[in-house]
């Protein structure tokens, strides 16, 4: 439960001095409970104070960074158990794992064919964010030369695994200053581990076989100097039913009752590739796994989940946009229907899979309407005739069409003078809902005669 | 360490769909939905009595736009939609068959309303499973179309499709008639969907014959919109808004609409493995959310999801 202001008020020297920039004390402890404020800008506040107040207003879960440079990973620090109530703030993050058993070559083959899993979509790059390597042989050394290989192909963080602590050292050490994410600490290893992590600075995950042994385990990691955990309470093995449960219980205990010993972020560890455990995943990314561990995910599998979790994970309110362009459906030529909408992702899909559906050749130019669909974005002046002059010009809509006709949704009607008049191009007033298209392009077609592109 | 249970004081309303001899229909089985008092699948909230219901969809005439892979599952039963309904049932294991007669649109196939009344009856004699049968949209052609339907499956408890804010009247009488229930279709918005569902119950419908369906979009075309307001209503619902405690279904077949999910690119994989998958995936996301009925279309997906629906609501120790 966060702190609110009287309870912080409590522990402020209530002198009203004025020096942190704020009038009175009280006015400071409601900036520090809005998170406006940090406590050390008050000079007066009591050591006793400051342990308080800081530990009850760290993040009710961890923000855990694996790795290191552009392409680290951060995980954790999550602040609702539904994404409406605010945002889930970073996405599950998908870990391939590869063996040691392999040799350097194939190791690096593996790395390489990790870009037949990436995708670009919706202007971003989606595939895995980590790279295991696990102890397989058993031998430090090829575990050793494993990390080698793989560091020196990717410069996505790694995920060291293996219960053994003497691997783990090898492994660390090949590492370098990557920080790595080490793959297990469990109750017969956890004192090894946990040095291992502290002496390297590095993220270490505490396996437990129940949410009750996880506790005590990463309360004794934490005794041990210890912060940056991640939780594994074996959800990757489990029936669904339980991993759903057990990661609920977590999320919730983490921030609804402010339990600490929970306060990480989990890790599931998936132990197979068919379908169904596709579907374990696409369960765990909805439902509060931080990172993933998978084997052998195929591309049609990684695009189906890295498209649910970038979905998932889009920010509410601001809704995702598509880049501003002029799309061609049906493969349209230069007499083909010229038609304009917004960059809402949503209106885009819906507009463009009626056009699609008309099977008439069609160009969709879409301007940016900072994401708002066609209603709103007109009602807020995002829509307007000046707009769609601009992105005529800027997208060079001449060399797409001789015409020079724009059809404009039918909401916009009123749009349809001014932009004539502006932009010199002749306007159509089309359906004002999108799913009357096919039936307006099929006749448009029909009286320009056109036949094909 | 406590368990953190949610306590919830509303719960979702039990809702039977067909109707077996005793009741006055010929369904072998009635299939019941709803009933929790709990999250989806989080029994440590509340009892959890019945799984989600997998339905599959049979449309009457098969359009050209069709998904071509789902297509290719019945190349052995094209020429009868009672065929494929049967296919469904015994080869797919559909909990319950969604007959949609798009036929029926003026601007297709413009199948007459007795001809869709026949269709009715060869399902309703195909399969024992319960049906639910939507219209072609087309409202003017839907009034006369769930007119015939509606005594067609007199006393079967069928569930007629789509009553929408502005359209639900003729539906609605289509609905109470004969015995049937509606599915109450509003677009992605917590607020439309309650206000329908007022409308309905004032207009004369009893709620336990409701079913409540706020717009599935599949993964990549939107999947995060229904997602939460899906997740709004079922947590509106359990907080004790009678008016939302309605079972949700959900039209997962969207899939099928984003590009992405069928495209030939051998970048994004096999497309028979990503459909399938995208399918099966979206599904996922609206049975999280609350979904009480999944109406389903391909048979790869209905059986993957059948697994975690088993999965999910059985535990371990």
């Amino acid at each position: 439960m966060p702190l609110t202001a009287l309870d912080i008020y409590k522990h402020l020297p209530k002198t009203n001095c004025g020096e942190c920039g704020v009038p009175t004390c009280l006015a400071f402890a409601m900036k520090l409970a809005n998170k406006q404020a940090q406590l050390g800008e008050c000079p007066y506040v009591s050591q006793q104070a400051k342990d308080t107040l800081e530990a009850s207003a760290q993040p009710p879960m961890r923000l855990v960074t694996i790795g290191t440079g552009e392409k680290a990973v951060q995980v954790g620090n999550e602040t609702e158990l539904f994404r409406h109530e605010k945002r889930f703030y970073h996405e599950t993050a998908y870990c391939v794992v590869i063996d040691d058993d392999l040799d350097v070559s194939q190791i690096k083959a593996k790395v390489e064919n990790l870009k037949d899993i990436t995708f670009e979509r919706v202007g971003k790059m989606l595939g895995p964010d980590m790279v295991g390597i696990r102890a397989k042989t058993g031998d430090p050394i090829r575990f050793a030369e494993a990390i080698v290989a793989v560091k020196s192909s990717t410069q996505l963080p790694l995920v060291l695994i293996s219960d053994d602590p003497a691997a783990i050292e090898a492994g660390l050490g090949a590492a370098g200053s990557s920080k790595p994410l080490i793959y297990r600490a469990l109750k017969s290893n956890i004192d090894a581990m946990a040095k291992l992590a502290k002496d390297k600075g590095v993220p270490l995950v505490v396996y437990g076989e129940s949410l009750e042994e996880v506790a005590s385990l990463t309360d004794k990691a934490k005794a041990a100097g210890l912060q940056d955990l991640v939780i594994d309470s074996n959800f990757g093995g489990v029936p669904l039913h339980n991993m759903l449960r057990d990661l609920t219980i977590s999320r919730r205990l983490a921030l609804k009752k402010n339990f600490r010993p929970l306060g990480y972020p989990t890790m599931v560890a998936m132990k197979g590739s068919s379908d169904e455990d596709a579907i374990r995943a696409a369960l765990a990314t909805m439902k509060y796994a931080s990172i993933m561990m998978m084997d052998g995910v195929d591309a049609s599998q990684m695009f189906a989940l890295t498209t649910l979790r970038q979905n998932i994970y889009t920010d509410p309110q601001k809704p995702i946009q598509v880049k501003p362009g002029i799309y061609a459906i049906n493969n349209p030529g230069e007499s083909s229907p010229f038609l304009v909408t917004t960059n809402f992702s949503l209106t885009y899909f819906i507009v463009s899979g009626d056009v699609e559906s008309s099977k008439i050749p069609s160009h969709l130019m879409v301007v940016d309407s900072e994401g708002l669909s066609v209603m709103t974005a007109f009602a807020a002046d995002k829509f307007n005739a000046d707009l769609v002059v601009k992105f005529l010009t800027e997208l060079k809509a001449v060399e797409k069409v001789k015409h020079k006709t724009i059809v404009i949704p039918g909401i916009v009607s009123m749009m349809s003078g001014k932009l004539k008049e502006k932009s010199g191009w002749d306007v159509i007033v089309g359906p004002r809902d999108s799913s009357a298209l096919p039936k307006f392009l099929k006749e448009l077609a029909g009286k320009w005669g056109l036949t094909g592109p | 360490m406590q368990l953190p249970v949610e306590k919830w004081t509303g719960k979702i309303r039990e809702i039977a769909i067909g109707a077996v001899k005793e009741e006055g229909g010929s369904r072998s089985r009635k299939l019941v939905v709803g009933g929790q008092s709990a999250l989806p699948f989080l029994d440590i909230d509340g009892t959890i009595p019945h799984p989600p219901a997998l339905g599959m969809e049979v449309v009457d005439v098969i359009s050209p736009d069709f998904p071509a892979l789902v297509k290719q599952e019945f190349d052995d039963v094209l020429d009868s939609a009672a065929k494929r309904a049967k296919k469904c049932v015994e080869s797919f294991g559909a909990d319950f068959i969604c007959l949609k007669l798009e036929g029926a649109n003026p601007e297709g196939s413009n199948r007459s309303p007795e001809e869709a009344a026949v269709t009715v009856k060869e399902v309703l004699a195909a399969v024992s499973v319960p049906l639910l049968i939507y219209g072609c949209g087309n409202e003017e052609k839907d009034s006369k179309v769930m007119e015939a339907v509606s005594y067609a499956a007199k006393g079967e408890r069928c569930f007629l499709g789509l009553a929408e804010n502005g359209k639900y009247k003729s539906i609605a009488v289509a609905s109470m008639a004969n015995g049937h229930g509606l599915v109450a279709f509003s677009n992605l918005d917590i607020n439309l969907a309650k206000q329908l569902n007022i409308l309905l119950t004032d207009f004369g419908v009893k709620p336990e014959n409701i079913l409540m369906d706020p717009l599935m979009a599949g993964i990549g075309y939107g999947v995060e919109y229904s997602y939460s307001v899906m997740e709004r209503i079922r947590l509106a619902a359990l907080m004790g808004d009678s008016m939302l405690q309605m079972p949700m279904i959900c039209d997962v077949g969207t899939a099928w609409k984003a590009r992405e999910s069928s495209v030939v690119d051998p970048h994004l994989g096999d497309p028979k493995r990503r459909g399938p998958l995208w399918e099966a995936t979206t599904a996922m996301a609206a049975m999280t959310a609350g979904a009480d009925l999944l109406i389903m279309r391909h048979p790869k997906s209905i059986a993957l999801v059948r697994v975690s629906v088993n999965n999910l609501m059985k535990g371990g120790v």
